[in-house]
């Protein structure tokens, strides 16, 4: 096992606002990493920093022992919360989940018949095969969700990055979601996937951090979740909790 | 019906013109492909009335007007880019400013011209009868240099229009692929000019794409049909404007907006989102 992230004091801010306080974490391959908090917590900032698309305002953030933007690309695979796509853009099941094996090919370098094996494995994976020629206007909301889980599994990543994957997905999905992630896991691929499910973390996660703008606990999910350490933010989220999203989701336009 | 097809080819420059406009044509309705899935149809509109400011440049300075015009469109693209991600306005505002600002500066140079030479007709509405032997390999090469840029990044440029979030986390560098666009976009415009104007470049650039969207669900198919139509409105357009005795580019651009109308009404169903893929977003 070796450090897949290696977060150190991150401040992260959207102008005046502090999404993210002296984070402190630490990701080892081979590991799934849940993270629980309030809303406007900053766990989507935590994961689209470490995804590369915002930048620290100071602290020490390496993936594979690197600035997360110098990697090669198809390094990072992060599935956003909401998919902001425009749902008439011209491409079927398939055509999305192809586009995870874009990063990295070269820009002469053919679709090869072992890229269409991938493609294939990710919908099946995901079971979308029978779904792989529908257009995406045509998709429940679970359907789609599985779509872009199945293009980040296409990109065969080396750190995989999930925004409340299981939100508005049926019980036998998640179900399907939990064993293909814990396979992935068991192969050596380090996850981090943020949550709202307390109940079934033991089930999903090797370790748990309560995240609300600093890392409130951390450690294995039953520990985590005995110590109340959630449940004591949980009180104040409903005051404070609204103000800071709306200033947060904001600035991400 | 053979001497109606080869009649206008009897003249060499009508010759260069039908070049000129299967090339124009093809290129812009391709590139145009990008242009309407990013919702981008303002910005052919945008670095053409820019490029006017570097045309009149040229004039007093008395260098080649394609020189001065492609500086000002590629200067310009470059600004919208930037404006867009420091301004942290819209990409449609950014364009707004931007464009006006430098058309703006067109006119103020020129007004102060007292006695101005330059054949104001010929840049706002094209004069494709007037494409020279020079123009036209100015016009292949620089399309052949979009074409192959175009190619390169094709993967690229897909990702980052349907999802460029996900995209730039995957390691595609998003920022740099939006700048290529813009400048190759500036490019096909003025090799557009003399075709079709400054006033109706635009419409070479979104109307044959929005007309290949209703026809068809997949990138790929979207991309080759907007270049066919492309393609079939310039030339079939140039043949109608030398029998009706027309301005060309509008001739062509009439002839991509019936096509556009004819696609609404052949579309068999209407796109529209699946009414669960409506409740969640």
């Amino acid at each position: 096992m070796s450090e897949a992230v290696r977060i150190r004091e991150l401040t992260v801010r959207y102008d005046q606002v502090v999404a993210l306080d002296r984070v402190n974490l630490t990701l080892q391959t081979g590991m799934a990493l849940g993270i629980v908090g309030p809303n406007g917590s900053g766990k989507s900032t935590l994961l689209k920093t470490i995804a590369g698309l915002l930048s620290p305002a100071s602290g020490v953030l390496e993936v594979f022992g690197a600035a997360p933007r110098t990697l090669p690309p198809g390094t990072i695979a992060y599935v956003p919360q909401i998919e902001a796509v425009d749902w008439s853009f011209p491409a079927n099941v398939y055509d999305v989940v192809a586009m995870g094996r874009f990063p990295r090919l070269g820009l002469l370098q053919r679709f090869s018949k072992h890229d269409r094996r991938v493609v294939d494995a990710a919908l099946e994976a995901l079971r979308l095969g029978d779904l792989r020629n529908r257009h995406i206007s045509q998709l429940s909301g679970g359907q789609q969700q599985r779509t872009f889980v199945a293009r980040a599994i296409a990109q065969e990543p080396k750190l995989l990055l999930l925004d409340e994957p299981t939100t508005g997905v049926d019980a036998a999905t998640e179900e399907a979601l939990r064993e293909l992630i814990r396979g992935l896991v068991k192969n050596g691929l380090p996850v981090l996937m943020t949550t709202h499910d307390l109940d079934r973390a033991a089930d999903w996660f090797d370790r748990l951090v309560v995240v609300d703008r600093r890392v409130l606990a951390e450690g294995d999910p039953e520990t985590v979740l005995a110590s109340g350490a959630y449940a004591g933010i949980r009180e104040h989220t409903h005051v404070h909790g609204h103000a800071r999203t709306d200033a947060a989701s904001e600035q991400q336009r | 019906m053979s001497d109606f097809l080869i009649a206008p080819f009897q003249y060499e420059y009508m010759q260069r013109a039908f070049v000129a406009a299967l090339v124009v044509g093809t290129l812009c309705s391709t590139i145009g492909t990008y242009v309407v899935l990013r919702r981008l149809s303002f910005i052919g509109d945008g670095l053409a009335h820019a490029s006017f400011a570097g045309i009149v440049i040229a004039y007093l300075r008395g260098i080649d007007y394609y020189v001065g015009a492609l500086a000002v469109a590629v200067v310009t693209a470059l600004g919208i880019g930037f404006v867009n991600r420091r301004a942290g306005v819209s990409l449609d505002t950014a364009i707004g400013v931007l464009f006006t600002g430098a058309f703006a500066f067109g006119v103020f140079l020129m007004s102060r011209v007292p006695r101005y030479m330059i054949d104001l007709q010929s840049f706002l509405f094209g004069n494709i009868l007037g494409v020279s032997r020079e123009d036209l390999w100015l016009i292949l090469v620089l399309a052949l240099v979009v074409t192959v840029s175009l190619a390169l990044l094709y993967r690229a440029l897909l990702y980052t229009t349907f999802d460029p979030v996900v995209a730039e986390a995957s390691g595609i560098r998003a920022g740099f692929v939006d700048y290529a666009l813009l400048v190759l976009l500036a490019l096909t415009i003025i090799i557009s000019l003399e075709t079709v104007g400054i006033v109706l470049v635009a419409a070479l650039l979104v109307t044959p794409a929005a007309t290949a969207f209703q026809l068809t669900r997949r990138f790929t198919r979207m991309l080759v049909l907007s270049a066919a139509i492309g393609a079939f409105c310039a030339v079939v357009g140039l043949y109608a404007s030398y029998y009706l005795q027309a301005a060309s580019g509008a001739t062509i651009v009439l002839l991509a907006t019936i096509l556009f109308f004819l696609a609404m009404l052949v579309r068999r169903r209407p796109l529209r989102q699946s009414s669960a893929a409506r409740t969640t977003r």
